[in-house]
């Protein structure tokens, strides 16, 4: 059974249809990449299975249990980790209360340990730190644990989002166009993180890219997105030779006049 | 040669930075001691030194009804130097000497501390500071009163930063929940305690009443928390101006509610509380309530608001309730709110609903602003200073009402967060020897 399972999932926005008849099959460590170009609804895809809208028709499930319709912080807490195209970081927070605020789910002392201070709630609060740190050693922005995110130059700022997501323990890491707007040097450092998290902690993931040599590289089936239907599904090779895909990017080879 | 040398460039360096680098090595609990220093020397010979130098008696807000009164320096103006030779002399120059000379004893007193269990060399340091504040405040009543008030608007403050500041929504309704929790922790000691005209006689003995009183205070403030929720049901579906839309209305519903009900005395209010709000109370119950809202901004559970504040969506994202965490934070919030208004009532002997208006609310708002976001420093030194200053500039009359809003727009200008803004108070960093 496939870990993340999306059928028939369509969505409007008022009279628009921006996603019809989405079918999504992830299998626990499998990459998976969804291209297309801009508009095409891959963004409303990952908020449609993440929680933030609710598809007007069709259904998803995690790891066997039915997700739609659950508030965003339930789907995440049921072990669907993501990241935002738009870096959305908490500006006054430190990296180290970045990722610690990710296991806000796991917490077990409550109001009551919050407001007392109890030794339970110390007990809790370092072993998160403990688990942070690691995360932020694999993620190399161990070093700047106390710095707030805002003084991080771009590239940290992205591998602080990514431990952070990984902070929260997911089964499936979404990644919502984890290269945008880096250097060649900080894109094939983003890949070597990807390549690590999946062949060390075994996550699924899947990304929404737009440089196709990262998708290439990475991704094991990509589908291909336009105007919310998926024209493609396949290999990299079958996608990157497929007539339909190349029409989509570059438009029809012969021009009727 | 090395030391000449050292010397020369010691003299070379400017007056503040000199006095910046004999305050840095000073403990906090030298400071508490050079406090309990001039608070003691002022009770011993404070009369006497204000007599010889030609003052009528202690000058009882560092001097200032004194130098600001418009009568006093028209009539003998050598009271406006003698005014400040004496809070020289008594305070300054007292703390400082003391917290110098105790530099050293008190770096090890307190690095002797640090081997102990936190909460012993925190109650060791809030003992001498409370005994300090105690005979400090023994000089006259006035000062008790001010004291108390003062203690009373930091609990406000704080309680009003954890939803403008930590949680980054607008709340207006702190005098609303001020309100409930005076009317409620009132109508208990009311009820129960005393002989009054609205309730009738003392349904138990007097002399149980100081005991229950904790009980009356938390009753006012789960009252305060029971309206936050009426607040917060509505306006947290969505986010925005709602907030502050519908806690701005809730302030002038619970007023007019109270204005319109007869069993509390309608708007003439409410008197005779019993006198348990004494300067020992309130100073634990606002020691209580900056322990516990500490407690809870600093844990993840409580960062989790400025994750709501920062950026909703990610924070869904990452596995936060943000709707629980917003309802308990204002519920939290109210609740302390409630408490200082019991506690309020208790101190002032009297409520009425006018007290609990626009004013009060601009007042709060004020000393959030003043202070500083999203910090527990900056609401204390919010609360202390306005209200401080609120007191010392009496004489003034309506100049007051021009400079307190002038330091506002300053503050705002320069450091449009507030003065201590986005900083953690860290117990165990503050008390560390140095």
């Amino acid at each position: 059974m496939p870990l993340l399972h999306v059928e028939n999932m369509t969505h409007y926005f008022g009279g628009l249809r921006a996603v019809h008849n989405y079918n999504l099959a992830v299998e626990p460590g499998q990459v998976r990449g969804l291209i297309g170009p801009n508009g095409a609804g891959k963004t409303t895809i990952f908020n449609l299975i993440t929680g933030i809208y609710r598809p007007t028709e069709g259904s998803i499930t995690l790891d066997g249990e039915p997700i739609v319709g659950l508030q965003p912080h339930e789907i995440a807490s049921r072990g669907l980790g993501r990241t935002f195209q738009d870096l959305r970081l908490w500006r006054h927070m430190t990296v180290l209360e970045h990722v610690k605020m990710a296991r806000y789910s796991t917490i077990g002392y409550g109001l009551v340990g919050a407001f007392f201070g109890t030794s339970r709630r110390h007990r809790e609060e370092e072993a998160i730190e403990r688990k942070a740190l690691e995360l932020m050693r694999m993620m190399r922005v161990d070093d700047v644990a106390e710095q707030r995110v805002t003084n991080l130059p771009y590239g940290a700022q992205r591998r602080v989002e990514m431990a952070r997501a990984l902070a929260m323990n997911p089964k499936i890491l979404f990644l919502d166009e984890p290269t945008v707007g880096m250097t060649p040097g900080e894109l094939n450092e983003m890949m070597d993180i990807i390549k690590q998290v999946r062949d060390d902690l075994g996550l699924a993931i899947f990304l929404i890219e737009h440089r196709l040599k990262m998708v290439m590289e990475l991704c094991e089936v990509i589908q291909t997105l336009v105007f919310g239907e998926v024209i493609a599904e396949g290999s990299p090779e079958e996608i990157q030779n497929n007539p339909d895909v190349i029409e989509a990017y570059l438009g029809k080879d012969t021009v009727e006049t | 040669m090395d030391t000449t040398k050292g010397d020369a460039l010691e003299n070379n360096v400017g007056f503040w930075k000199r006095i910046g680098r004999r305050i840095t090595g000073i403990p906090l609990l030298a400071w508490i001691l050079g406090i309990l220093a001039a608070a003691l020397v002022e009770q011993w010979v404070g009369y006497e030194f204000a007599e010889l130098i030609g003052l009528p008696k202690i000058p009882v807000l560092f001097g200032a009804l004194i130098v600001l009164k418009k009568k006093v320096w028209m009539q003998s103006p050598m009271m406006i130097p003698s005014t400040m030779l004496y809070v020289f002399s008594v305070y300054i120059l007292v703390i400082g000497v003391v917290a110098r000379v105790l530099a050293a004893p008190a770096n090890r007193a307190a690095g002797g501390l640090m081997k102990m269990p936190l909460w012993i060399s925190v109650l060791i340091h809030l003992g001498i500071f409370y005994t300090a504040l105690h005979i400090w405040s023994d000089i006259s009543a006035y000062r008790v009163i001010t004291l108390k008030l003062t203690l009373i608007a930091i609990m406000v403050t704080l309680s009003l930063n954890v939803i403008n500041g930590y949680m980054g929504e607008f709340s207006c309704s702190h005098p609303g929940f001020m309100a409930l929790g005076a009317y409620a922790a009132s109508a208990v000691t009311l009820i129960f305690f005393t002989n009054d005209r609205l309730f009738g006689a003392a349904v138990l003995p007097a002399s149980l009443g100081p005991f229950v009183f904790p009980l009356a205070l938390i009753i006012g403030g789960l009252v305060a928390a029971i309206g936050a929720l009426v607040v917060a049901i509505p306006s947290f579906r969505t986010r925005g101006d709602y907030l502050a839309i519908i806690s701005l209305a809730f302030m002038f519903i619970v007023k007019s509610v109270i204005e319109n009900l007869e069993v509390v005395g309608g708007p003439r209010g409410m008197g005779s509380q019993p006198n348990y709000a004494d300067l020992p109370t309130v100073f634990v119950w606002t020691v209580l309530c900056i322990w516990v809202i500490n407690n809870f901004v600093r844990s993840i559970l409580g960062k989790a608001l400025n994750a709501v504040r920062d950026d909703e969506m990610a924070a869904e994202a990452m596995t936060v309730n943000t709707r629980k965490t917003k309802m308990v934070a204002f519920m939290f919030s109210a609740f302390w709110a409630g408490v200082a208004g019991g506690l309020f009532a208790h101190v002032i002997r009297f409520v009425n609903p006018g007290t609990f208006g626009i004013q009060k609310l601009a007042e709060v708002l004020a000393m959030v602003y003043f202070g500083g976001l999203n910090s527990v420093y900056g609401s204390i030194l919010g609360a202390v200073s306005l209200n401080l200053l609120g007191e010392m500039l009496r004489p003034l009359e309506i100049f007051k009402w021009i400079i307190i809003p002038v330091m506002l727009i300053l503050v705002m200008i320069y450091r449009p967060t507030g003065l201590i803004a986005f900083k953690d108070l860290d117990v165990k960093k503050l008390i560390r020897p140095r």
